[in-house]
C-alpha cells in the first residue's frame, strides 16, 4: 500500500508527443488518482507543489535519445536536468519551476518526475507509437499499486482534452 | 585576425525560436540580422471561410502567454465588420481580464526572464537562491494576474468565457470582490519590485524611438483609443493599413513591420509610456518618479522599469475595475450575421496588435489580417542591436553576446506570435 501522489501531466496535447504527460494523467484520472494537467509557463508548478505533499510530475523530453526512452528523477535528492525538459513557454518550464521552488524551500516532500522522451513535437494530436508504449507502461505501474486512498472519481480540472 | 562572427543559435527567455548572427569586419559592423526560423503558422489562412465568430478563439491560439490580445483584437475588429457596440459594463469587465494578461506576462518577463540579465545570472532560478524575497513577491503578483485571468476568463490559459458581443456568462459580484484585497497588495509589491529593479546598472543608451501606440485621452489605454505616435500621428485603427506596412525579408519566417515611408518603430511599453504618461495613475507617476524615471524614457534597457509601472497600473486598475463592478446583463450584445469590414486595435503586453477581416454574407471570413507587436518591433530590434554591438566592440565574445541577447530581450519579444526567437552568430571577419 501507498500514498497515492496527484499526478501532474505538463504538455500541450496539440503537440503530438508534447502530450504524453497529460495522457498519462488522465489514464490515471481513470483509474482513481487525483490529477491535474499543466500548460502555459512553469510558474504555476510552483502554487502546486505548496499544495501538496506528495507530487508526480510526468512530462515529455528532448534528449536526443530513443523516441520512447523513459527517465525517473527523485526531484528531492537531485536537481533536474533543465536542457532535457524543453517544454516551456518563454523558457521557464519544468526544470527552472523546481530549481526556483527548491531555492525557495517550498518543493512538497516528495516529488518524483518522470520523462518520455518524445519524438514527434508538431501540431496535432496523438503520440508516436513508441512513445504511447512507454506512457501505457508508466500508467500500468501505478494503476497496479494499491492505494491507501482515493481522492476522486473525476479528478482534473477540466477535460484534459480540451487543453493545449 | 580583425574579423568576428558572433553568432547565437538559439536564443533563450524568449517565447519561439529565433537567431542573431553578427558579422564584424575590423571596426565595421557588417551585419546585424535577427533572424526568425520558427516555422509560419498561417493563421490568416486557415480563418479564411469560418464563421467571423470564431476569430476570437481561433486567433487566441497564437499564443499561450498573450491570448486576451487576440480574443480582444479579433472581437473588436469583427465587431466592427457586423456593426455591433457592446455595452460599457462588457467593456470594463474586456479591460479588467486584459489587465490580468498584462499582471501576468509583463511580470514573467520583466522578474523571471529580464532580471537575470541585469544579475549576470543565467536564469530566474539562480534570483532564488540569492534574493527568494523578490522572486516570491514576483510570483505572487504574476499568480494575481493568472486568478484574474481565471474568475473572469474561466482559465488562465486561452480563456474559454469571451465571445464576440461579451461574454458566455457574468462573474459573480462576490467573486469580483473577493480580488480587491490582493489586488491592493500586488499594487504594492509592484511598486517595490519596481524599485528594487530601479537599483540596477542599466548600459547606457538613449535612442530617438520612434514610440507608436494607442493614445487615449481619458485613460492609459489597454483596448481603447486611436493609434498614435511620438511624431504626432493620431489615426483610427481602420487606417492602419495606409499608414504601416510588413515585408518579407529572407532570414525571418515573420514578417517586418515599418512605417509607411520605411521607418522602424517601437511599440510596447516605453511607447505606450511615453504616449500616454499623464493617464497613469498618481500611484504611478510616484513609482517612476522615486525609480528615476521622467515622463519618457528612451534607454530601452529601463523598459524593465516600465514594464514593472505597467503591472502596478493594471493591477490598480483591476482593483478600481472591481470596486465598480456591474455584471453585465446580458453578458454578451446580440450577434447578427452580416457581411462587413472591420478593423481592431489593442495594446498586448508587447504592444498593439492590429486585426482585420471582411466578411461575406454569411458572417464568413474571406479575408484576415493580423500583426502582432514583435513583426512590428523586428526593425527597431536590429536597429538597436547594430547600436549595441558598434558601442560595444571592445567587449569579448561573450560578453557582446550577452549584451545582445539582452538588448533582444528589452522587447519581450514573442515569435511564435511573430510567426505566426534566437541563435546568436557573431562573425568577426
Amino acid at each position: 500500500m501507498f500514498d497515492a501522489p496527484l499526478i501532474v501531466g505538463v504538455g500541450n496535447t496539440y503537440r503530438h508527443d508534447d502530450g504524453v504527460g497529460p495522457w498519462v494523467a488522465k489514464a490515471l484520472a481513470k483509474q482513481g488518482y487525483e490529477t491535474r494537467i499543466h500548460f502555459g509557463d512553469g510558474t504555476g508548478l510552483i502554487d502546486l507543489f505548496g499544495k501538496k505533499s506528495n507530487i508526480v510530475l510526468v512530462d515529455a523530453t528532448r534528449s536526443g535519445a530513443k523516441a520512447g526512452t523513459h527517465v525517473q528523477f527523485d526531484a528531492i535528492s537531485q536537481p533536474l536536468p533543465a536542457d532535457m525538459f524543453h517544454y516551456s513557454t518563454h523558457r521557464f518550464g519544468l526544470a527552472e519551476a523546481v530549481e526556483t521552488a527548491r531555492a525557495l524551500g517550498v518543493l512538497p516532500k516528495t516529488l518524483l518526475v518522470h520523462g518520455i522522451e518524445g519524438a514527434l513535437f508538431a501540431a496535432g494530436r496523438g503520440l508516436s507509437p513508441s512513445v504511447e508504449e512507454t506512457a501505457a507502461d508508466l500508467v500500468q505501474h501505478y494503476a497496479s499499486r494499491p492505494k491507501t486512498r482515493k481522492v476522486r472519481d473525476t479528478v482534473s480540472d477540466v477535460d484534459p482534452s480540451q487543453l493545449t | 585576425m580583425n574579423d568576428r562572427v558572433i553568432q547565437v543559435n538559439e536564443l533563450a527567455r524568449v517565447e519561439g525560436e529565433g537567431a542573431l548572427y553578427v558579422r564584424i569586419n575590423g571596426d565595421d559592423v557588417e551585419r546585424v540580422e535577427f533572424r526568425i526560423f520558427e516555422p509560419p503558422r498561417f493563421f490568416e489562412a486557415l480563418l479564411q471561410s469560418r464563421m467571423g465568430t470564431e476569430a476570437p478563439d481561433i486567433t487566441s491560439r497564437i499564443c499561450g502567454i498573450c491570448p486576451i490580445a487576440y480574443i480582444m483584437g479579433a472581437c473588436h475588429a469583427v465587431e466592427k465588420a457586423l456593426g455591433i457596440e457592446v455595452t460599457p459594463q462588457i467593456h470594463a469587465l474586456r479591460r479588467m481580464i486584459y489587465c490580468g494578461e498584462w499582471i501576468q506576462s509583463n511580470t514573467l518577463h520583466a522578474a523571471m526572464l529580464h532580471a537575470p540579465d541585469f544579475l549576470g545570472l543565467p536564469s530566474a532560478m539562480d534570483i532564488a537562491k540569492t534574493n527568494p524575497e523578490l522572486v516570491r513577491k514576483a510570483l505572487r503578483v504574476k499568480k494575481m494576474g493568472n486568478t484574474l485571468m481565471e474568475v473572469i476568463g474561466g482559465r488562465a490559459v486561452h480563456p474559454i468565457n469571451t465571445k464576440v458581443g461579451g461574454f458566455y456568462s457574468a462573474p459573480d459580484p462576490d467573486a469580483i470582490a473577493a480580488l480587491i484585497p490582493e489586488l491592493e497588495a500586488c499594487a504594492l509589491l509592484a511598486r517595490e519590485i519596481t524599485l528594487d529593479f530601479a537599483k540596477f546598472e542599466f548600459p547606457d543608451d538613449d535612442h530617438d524611438y520612434l514610440f507608436v501606440s494607442l493614445i487615449h485621452p481619458d485613460m492609459y489605454p489597454i483596448l481603447e483609443g486611436n493609434i498614435g505616435s511620438s511624431r504626432g500621428l493620431d489615426i483610427p485603427p481602420e487606417e492602419y493599413p495606409q499608414h504601416f506596412y510588413e515585408e518579407h525579408v529572407e532570414r525571418s519566417t515573420a514578417l517586418q513591420g515599418r512605417t509607411a515611408d520605411g521607418l522602424p518603430y517601437l511599440v510596447g511599453p516605453l511607447a505606450r509610456y511615453a504616449n500616454n504618461f499623464e493617464q497613469l495613475t498618481d500611484n504611478c507617476k510616484a513609482t517612476a518618479r522615486d525609480a528615476g524615471l521622467g515622463p519618457v524614457v528612451r534607454n530601452p534597457y529601463q523598459s524593465i522599469l516600465v514594464r514593472m509601472i505597467e503591472v502596478q497600473y493594471a493591477l490598480e486598475e483591476a482593483a478600481r475595475l472591481a470596486r465598480i463592478y456591474e455584471p453585465p446583463d446580458p453578458p454578451s450584445v446580440a450577434v447578427p450575421v452580416c457581411a462587413g469590414e472591420g478593423h481592431g486595435c489593442t495594446e498586448a503586453p508587447r504592444g498593439i496588435c492590429y486585426h482585420s477581416y471582411q466578411l461575406d454574407d454569411d458572417g464568413r471570413i474571406t479575408f484576415a489580417n493580423i500583426v502582432p507587436p514583435t513583426s512590428q518591433n523586428q526593425p527597431q530590434i536590429e536597429v538597436d542591436l547594430q547600436r549595441t554591438v558598434e558601442g560595444n566592440l571592445a567587449m569579448t565574445d561573450d560578453d557582446l553576446q550577452w549584451r545582445c541577447e539582452q538588448t533582444i530581450r528589452n522587447y519581450d519579444p514573442c515569435i511564435s506570435c511573430s510567426t505566426h526567437f534566437l541563435k546568436l552568430t557573431v562573425d568577426r571577419v
